[in-house]
């Protein structure tokens, strides 16, 4: 698989619930020049809004700051890398954990990173307490 | 959202539609609870044949109303979906099945 970048693709929009819609879809539109099946495209679409509800939820907290998203595409793979500044993740293992959740108030399933994690070939998280959280996903898609 | 409650059979049928997200979730809930609580049905069945998307904001959503009519005594179903949300309804069922299994367990079977 080749390492080099053949296409690349910035977004960066607030922290509003009603972006999420957008972020997703613009992603799969990207991600649809490697002409990936309905269900790789879903995937894709599912991982991706589950990153920025992470960032809306649980970095800003309901608060305004800004979400960057960074798509990259290489040779039969994309890779797409979530950003926020928000108030970062304590301890990453925990809360990677199944059905763990730190806001079991509202109603979350705490299933967001082992759906990006499962839907996704890669998924690495970085996180540094009060400066933010960086989710980096990379998805194979197969050439029949 | 459209739903249809047959009072004969005290069974409310719940046609989820387009998208579930974060976003669109807090509506549906709020009006999810109120109809159960409205006519507080024997079964409870939602239907997901019309949903194009969903995330763990769903799976959420399901667990909460599972969670609902168990305490209201009434019985939950998850009647039909399509291939858009069914690796989700996969992790409704794990977790509704989550016990004392090890949380591992969840999603595993997805995992390349």
């Amino acid at each position: 698989m080749s390492n080099i970048c053949e296409n690349e693709m910035k977004l960066e929009f607030t922290s509003k619930s009603n972006n999420e819609a957008f972020a997703r879809i613009t992603v799969a539109a990207f991600a649809s020049q490697l002409d990936p099946t309905i269900e790789e495209l879903a995937d894709i679409k599912t991982a991706v809004s589950e990153a920025v509800t992470n960032c809306i939820i649980h970095a800003y907290e309901g608060k305004e700051g800004i979400i960057k998203i960074l798509c990259q595409v290489f040779a039969g793979s994309i890779q797409i890398e979530i950003s926020d500044t928000g108030k970062g993740i304590e301890d990453i293992e925990t809360a990677k954990q199944p059905l763990y959740t730190s806001k079991p108030n509202l109603e979350r399933s705490g299933m967001g990173f082992t759906i990006m994690e499962s839907f996704m070939d890669e998924m690495k998280v970085e996180s540094i307490v009060g400066l933010g959280t960086k989710v980096t996903m990379k998805k194979i898609i197969k050439k029949e | 959202m459209e739903w249809n409650y047959k009072n004969e059979d005290k069974l409310l049928t719940i046609t989820l539609k387009e998208e579930i997200d974060h976003h669109t979730v807090e509506k549906i809930r709020r009006k999810i609870d109120n109809e159960i609580q409205r006519y507080m049905p024997k079964k409870v069945v939602f239907d997901f044949n019309y949903v194009n998307f969903m995330d763990s904001a769903g799976i959420g959503l399901l667990i909460g109303r599972y969670k609902i009519t168990n305490m209201l005594r009434r019985n939950f179903r998850n009647k039909e979906y399509n291939y858009k949300c069914k690796k989700n309804i996969g992790d409704v069922r794990c977790a509704k099945n989550y016990t004392n299994s090890k949380r591992e367990d969840c999603g595993k079977s997805r995992r390349k």
